[in-house]
């Protein structure tokens, strides 16, 4: 592993955070292959609990195969292959003796398109407490979703109509129910791949205001193309560029005082 | 701002843009002409193709409908008790043995009480029995077995009329040949008018149509024996190849290895597709009746036939299904930590179902038709007795159809068409039933 740092020409710009927070997920050296072409060449990044930390960059700099690989998400595309050591809370994730059906329900995923199963939406959010068996009773099942649905800020909008279709909704409800799908069973992260690119602004705002809220419970790393929405939701940000990580630091630093020249050429739009 | 900019491009670059301009109209004269000849052979096919669709409905249905009405003479029938039981014993088995030539002495009583005969006139006697289906006094025999109480009574009975009489009272057979040539003579031609004229003769619903197994006389022939044979496979079909066919396919659409040998299974099963019927026959009659054993002409072993020419097709259309549900629900699934089992069957399957019952009906409308491999696993039997379980011989629609189509008699011709009728309501029903799955089962995206 020393060895495939050795050789990377890259050397990450880290800027210590001024309020440390306790690392949740520890990762050294992520190589990731799709078949003959690495994407990811050898990522290591710290990522602090209870804290939203932004991925930026350009299209095909590896930032979203870098989310999917903190769930495992990568396991499920034909000839990807994953190297290097990622810890959730000094467990390896990659460990074969891990169960990745218990490292999903860990660490929770949004996707870019609102992606609501097509059934109510009470069903859309108490799926994966059922299947987890979370819930001991109806009255259980009923208060986890009603809780979820509060904390994603969609109670109030859909409590006349949990048993229509989640599809029903509109693009931007949908994603706020996927969220609350997401933290129905208690996830100790939540990965959000751009999850405000298909949505109107109004819509970004309301999930840009709940990605604030949800900060003080959970662990929050999101893949965005806006700059401005990494500058408004997160406390930590990484540039990735041609499957390299860059530069990582506090947002305001990244934002207003990048210490790498690529770094201060994408943020002031100068490529990408 | 819009007309600013229309007028822009004009008055500024004049005559050459003009011209330029014209020329995209021609261009765009020529585009639309395509477009309209193009629709034009679109309408041509579809209409060629319904009239060659009328014209196939039409002259089925005007051949075969006469075959659902059947000519029937009915007669005063004496239960005599002397005759039926001459010693006493009334029960099923008694009256099933003895002198079979019993019967007919019934029949020729009626009759010669219906025509008004001398008692003595032979030559009239026996011009009427012509008249009567050879499989009167059969009937009359199992008719009287299965209600033993009508011994002693007198009852009128409607009897087939032969199958000659039958196309004769429909008008296929025409009076106005000669009578050398003609299948029913003149002295028949006069008692038919007398019995028409009695009210005796009349046409009423055939259900032995229906209801009969094989007879070589067309007016007791059915094509009951074939539909239970038929049902019978279809039920084996259904049984083996839905579940044997949809979970192949979720296993290579979503657990197999992408790699060279589902690659080569995968152009095999296309390939199978492919393969002409009666070659799974041949495998059929190899490995199910020479190999394993199975009864010849059983609709089992025609049922496991029939599956192997199904499953490729049910697969195809499984794996399309899968194919089509987007793999966002998939991620949604695993996303929230369902393993990949109920990630597919939670979710991807409902969602491919309608695709999935689809691609099943119309793979077992495509077997229910498929008459080849049956032929040669000797479906085509002569069966007169219906099968009790899917190991006794049967024969199937489609076969049936096929034996009825060599037989000469007129007859025979009208029930051919009429069991292609029966077989179409029953493809027509079922592409309906798929219609309605698939409405029940699609979501709303």
């Amino acid at each position: 592993m020393s060895a495939v740092q050795a050789v990377t020409p890259f050397e990450t710009i880290r800027t210590p955070d001024a309020a440390s927070r306790p690392v949740k997920i520890h990762t050294v050296a992520v190589k990731v292959t799709y078949g003959q072409k690495e994407a990811l060449h050898g990522v290591s990044i710290d990522i602090p609990e209870k804290a939203v930390t932004a991925f930026i960059g350009p299209s095909g700099c590896g930032k979203s195969t870098f989310l999917r690989c903190i769930n495992r998400m990568n396991d499920t595309i034909a000839g990807a292959r994953v190297e290097g050591t990622i810890k959730l809370d000094d467990q390896n994730i990659y460990d074969p003796d891990l169960d990745v059906v218990e490292l999903r329900a860990r660490v929770g995923m949004v996707f870019q398109k609102p992606n609501p199963f097509p059934k109510s939406i009470f069903d859309n959010v108490a799926y994966g407490p059922r299947i987890h068996g979370l819930a001991r009773s109806k009255a259980d099942l009923e208060e986890i979703v009603v809780t979820s649905l509060q904390k994603a800020s969609l109670f109030n909008e859909v409590k006349d109509r949990l048993n229509e279709p989640g599809t029903g909704l509109s693009g931007g409800q949908q994603q706020r129910l996927c969220i609350a799908r997401a933290i129905a069973v208690s996830p100790e992260v939540i990965l959000m791949d751009e999850p405000c690119s298909a949505l109107d602004p109004i819509a970004t705002a309301k999930v840009e205001e709940l990605i604030d809220e949800l900060r003080a419970n959970f662990t929050i790393v999101i893949v965005t193309h806006s700059m401005q929405q990494a500058a408004r939701v997160s406390q930590r940000t990484a540039f990735f560029h041609l499957g390299h990580l860059i530069e990582e630091g506090p947002t305001d630093h990244v934002f207003t005082n990048p210490l790498e020249q690529r770094t201060q050429d994408y943020i002031t739009g100068r490529f990408g | 701002m819009t007309e600013a900019a229309s007028r822009l491009p004009v008055s500024r670059l004049g005559g050459p843009e003009v011209r330029a301009i014209s020329r995209i109209d021609i261009g765009l004269r020529r585009r639309y002409a395509a477009e309209r000849r193009f629709r034009a052979y679109g309408l041509a096919a579809v209409t060629i193709a319904l009239c060659f669709l009328l014209a196939l409905f039409g002259s089925i249905v005007g051949k075969g409908y006469t075959a659902f009405q059947q000519t029937r003479i009915a007669m005063m029938v004496d239960f005599d008790a002397s005759i039926i039981a001459p010693d006493g014993d009334r029960s099923p088995a008694a009256v099933l043995s003895g002198n079979a030539f019993r019967f007919d002495d019934l029949i020729a009583a009626s009759l010669q009480k219906t025509l008004e005969l001398d008692p003595d006139d032979e030559d009239g006697l026996y011009d009427g029995l012509d008249l009567l289906s050879k499989g009167s006094a059969p009937m009359l025999r199992s008719m009287i077995a299965k209600d033993p109480s009508l011994i002693g009574t007198k009852r009128s009975v409607d009897f087939y009329a032969t199958g000659d009489v039958d196309s004769f009272v429909k008008g296929t057979i025409r009076a106005d040949i000669p009578e050398s040539q003609r299948l029913i003579k003149d002295k028949h031609i006069a008692l038919i008018d007398k019995l028409e004229k009695d009210g005796a003769l009349h046409l009423a619903f055939n259900t032995g149509l229906f209801t009969n197994g094989a007879s070589t006389r067309p007016e007791m022939a059915g094509v009951g024996v074939a539909l239970v044979g038929s049902l019978y496979m279809m039920l084996v079909v259904l049984v083996l190849s839905l579940p044997l066919g949809v979970a192949g396919s979720i296993y290579l659409e979503e657990f197999a290895p992408k790699n060279r040998w589902t690659d080569l299974i995968e152009v095999n099963i296309n390939n199978l597709a492919a393969v002409p019927s009666i070659v799974y026959g041949l495998l059929g009659l190899a490995v199910f009746i020479n190999f394993a054993h199975l009864p010849r002409s059983a609709s089992l072993v025609g049922g496991l036939v029939l599956t192997l020419t199904t499953l490729p097709t049910i697969i195809i259309a499984t794996r399309a299904a899968l194919k089509a549900v987007p793999p966002s629900i998939r991620e949604a699934g695993l996303g929230v930590g369902a393993s990949k089992m109920q990630t597919v069957f939670h979710h991807v399957l409902p969602l491919a179902m309608p695709g999935v019952l689809t691609g099943t009906i119309i793979g077992l409308a495509h077997a229910l038709g498929e008459t080849a491999p049956l032929l040669m696993i000797g479906m085509k039997a002569f069966i007169v007795e219906y099968p009790t379980t899917p190991l006794d011989p049967a024969t199937a629609l489609p076969t049936q159809i096929y034996m009825w189509a060599t037989e000469p008699e007129r007859a025979f011709t009208e029930r051919t068409s009429a069991a292609i009728i029966v077989l179409l309501a029953f493809l027509l029903a079922m592409n309906s039933l798929a219609i309605i799955l698939r409405r029940a089962f699609e979501r709303r995206w």
